[in-house]
């Protein structure tokens, strides 16, 4: 049905769509700058003014993988040709890739620290949101004693910024030798984010009718079946909407992951800024380590787009 | 063969008792419907049944064993909700096969026991579809085809059609009355609309504060309201009440309805009946069709002044005044012209209902 609109009202949302456009370009412009740089030969990353017409160049992530090291003088015409192109790249740059006494190609550090914030956010998101929905449900389904006075207790451990606790945590992880270890961060990140899917997923649990369950009850099912064939199912949306934040935060996190792991469990975020002090520092690298870096929230938020669009009106709408 | 008893059940909520010491047997077969206002226990019987309420005392018997201590899952019973409850993720068809998939069914008998039930209620058709795609009586349908489906013992519906519109609710009353006659299953239905069941009951439970109020067949609540709170509650228009005096006179009885000057003319043994309550606090019970209204006047007639018409399309419900009380009389559809026209009225004795106004209760009378 179409409303009578004013001139006025047609007015007001020109002008809202310019200013939505606005800030969208504001915010996307970072975003256009690291993603550009992540392709841009290293001569014209740092070009003033800004270069915004090049021939993109893979050179970057290609560095950004292997291990490399300044070349002493320049490779001669045999080795160059005898180079794959990846290799070549990476000579043209006036440096070589470091390879080990069998010849085989060293990888750089990124790509453990990737893999160590695949492990550490994926598997505290799961853990995360798990005990989020069990204990959603039961405050949600069953009458708790204290339950306003647990729900805000949890909600409390939110109160402080985290990095408080930064050091007593770290002194405690050393006494139990939790430093530097995946497990280490994952219990932070859990702990961290558990209030918060606890309190999303109660919001989500009361919109789910206790009817369906009393129905699954009586059609001969037990609770914790009802609670998977039925509960789960319908609770998709907001599982997918917790996930998303809780991987979010996990992933993005920066000063425990700088404070608590030094190598073996080092997660990017403190990777990619500690190379700007090695040396003279090449942009392009660290713009592609950042660009991969973030793909992929972007292609998991992507993927349940339509689970967070009904997530962030949930509760909104009184039915 | 489906016998449920219910003996001496107590339920509170906190400090709120909501069954209060509740009877009832429920024999094979029989189509009960639980009849009161919202909060009179109604519903939270129903759930007892089920196994969805813990109960804080007496005995929930399915034939002639205690059931309150079993699980939902455990007492065979199935159970419609007011809101159908169909789960959204799941088709009409798997809906359906619910309930029997929690049983060691093989695939091949659940399939062939969900079509059946579909061709039963008609929905075949609809097997494919998710549950929003319905119509609120085809969600309805699948909702009955859910609970049939694994032939309980007993079929449990919590005003099943009460949120449906109310040509579609007179339909779908219609097909469940059809279904229970057809399958034949032992069935507790609770509403609060009289007439659903009036159309549906074999026997009317009536409740009230958590206290059962009467038992009966339809006919027999109707005309034979056990005590105030029923006889005002079923039938409508509602049952017209009234302080009442009943006196001797001549050769007849005399009831003056509050403080008219003239009581109307009833058969003497109304003394006799009355027991002893006679000279005691006494309210009159008639309904609209009790009271016989005519233009001219007749042996036995009081002359009144009508009030208020209401036309209902096949009658009106006509307001007249006695003393300074109102009654409400049915007539034929424009019988009477409109407000302060002169007519003659009656109490037809065998429709009167004596009541005690201290504990509401009837007093028997039947003349």
């Amino acid at each position: 049905m179409a409303a009578v609109r004013t001139s006025s009202e047609i007015g007001f949302n020109r002008a809202a769509i310019v200013a939505v456009l606005v800030v969208t370009i504001i915010f996307l412009a970072p975003i256009y700058w690291i993603a550009s740089t992540a392709f841009k030969p290293r001569n014209l990353a740092t070009t003033i003014p800004p270069t915004v017409v090049f021939q993109p160049e893979i050179s970057p992530f290609v560095k950004l993988f292997a291990k490399r090291s300044q070349l002493r003088s320049p490779p001669t015409p045999e080795e160059y040709a005898a180079a794959p192109w990846w290799e070549r790249v990476v000579f043209n740059g006036g440096e070589k890739i470091v390879r080990d006494g069998k010849g085989e190609v060293q990888w750089s550090g990124y790509p453990s620290r990737f893999m160590n914030s695949l492990i550490v956010a994926i598997t505290s998101t799961v853990l995360a949101v798990g005990m989020g929905t069990f204990t959603a449900y039961g405050f949600s389904r069953f009458r708790v004693k204290g339950e306003a006075d647990l729900l805000f207790f949890i909600l409390s451990t939110r109160m402080l910024p985290p990095v408080v606790v930064a050091i007593p945590m770290f002194l405690m992880y050393r006494a139990v030798g939790l430093n530097d270890s995946h497990l280490g961060l994952i219990i932070l990140y859990t702990a961290f984010n558990l209030s918060f899917s606890v309190w999303l997923m109660k919001g989500f649990m009361d919109e789910i009718p206790k009817e369906y369950e009393e129905a699954a009850l009586v059609d001969g099912y037990t609770r914790m079946e009802a609670f998977f064939k039925i509960v789960l199912p319908e609770a998709a949306t907001g599982i997918a909407a917790t996930a998303v934040f809780c991987f979010i935060t996990a992933w993005n996190e920066y000063a425990f992951a700088l404070i608590m792991t030094s190598r073996r469990a080092q997660t990017a975020p403190p990777f990619i800024p500690s190379q700007v002090g090695s040396g003279l520092p090449d942009w392009t690298v660290i713009a592609a380590g950042t660009f991969l870096f973030l793909l992929p929230v972007a292609i998991f938020t992507f993927l349940l787009r339509n689970h967070l669009l009904r997530g962030m009106s949930f509760g909104a709408i009184r039915k | 063969m489906t016998q449920i008893e219910l003996s001496g059940v107590q339920k509170y909520f906190g400090a709120v008792q909501v069954i209060k010491d509740l009877n009832l047997k429920i024999d094979d077969n029989e189509f009960i419907v639980l009849l009161g206002q919202s909060g009179c226990g109604k519903t939270t019987t129903l759930r007892a049944i089920a196994g969805l309420e813990t109960i804080d005392g007496g005995d929930i018997l399915i034939d002639g064993k205690p059931v309150q201590h079993l699980k939902a899952a455990d007492r065979d019973i199935a159970m419609v909700f007011q809101s159908f409850s169909l789960y959204p993720h799941m088709s009409v068809y798997e809906n359906i096969a619910f309930p029997l998939r929690a049983t060691r069914k093989s695939k091949a008998e659940i399939d062939q026991e969900v079509r059946s039930v579909a061709k039963t209620l008609q929905i075949t058709d609809l097997l494919a579809k998710k549950p929003s795609a319905l119509s609120g009586g085809d969600m309805q349908r699948v909702a009955i085809g859910r609970a049939l489906v694994r032939r309980p013992k007993a079929m449990l519906m919590d005003e099943p059609i009460g949120a449906l519109d109310a040509k579609l609710r007179e339909e779908m009353r219609a097909e469940i009355k059809r279904l229970h006659i057809k399958q034949g299953s032992t069935s507790i239905y609770v509403t609060h609309d009289q007439i659903e069941a009036m159309s549906l009951a074999d026997r009317i439970v009536i409740m009230h504060e958590g206290v059962l109020q009467q038992v009966g067949s339809p006919d027999d609540v109707y005309s034979h309201p056990a005590n105030l709170f029923v006889a005002q509650f079923v039938g409508s228009p509602v049952m017209n009440v009234a302080e009442a005096s009943v006196t001797e006179k001549a050769s007849a009885a005399s009831v003056t309805v509050g403080d008219a000057a003239t009581g109307f003319e009833f058969p003497r043994a109304l003394l006799s009946k009355l027991n002893g309550h006679a000279g005691g606090k006494l309210a009159l019970g008639i309904r609209p069709e009790g009271v016989i209204v005519r233009h001219e006047a007749a042996d036995g007639f009081l002359p009144v002044e009508t009030q208020i018409v209401e036309p209902l399309g096949s009658f009106d419900i006509v307001d007249i005044k006695v003393g300074s009380r109102m009654l409400r009389a049915r007539t034929k559809s424009g019988f009477v012209s409109g407000p302060g026209e002169r007519v003659f009225a009656r109490i037809d004795p065998a429709q009167a209902h004596f009541f005690d106004v201290a504990s509401g209760r009837s007093l028997g009378v039947r003349l």
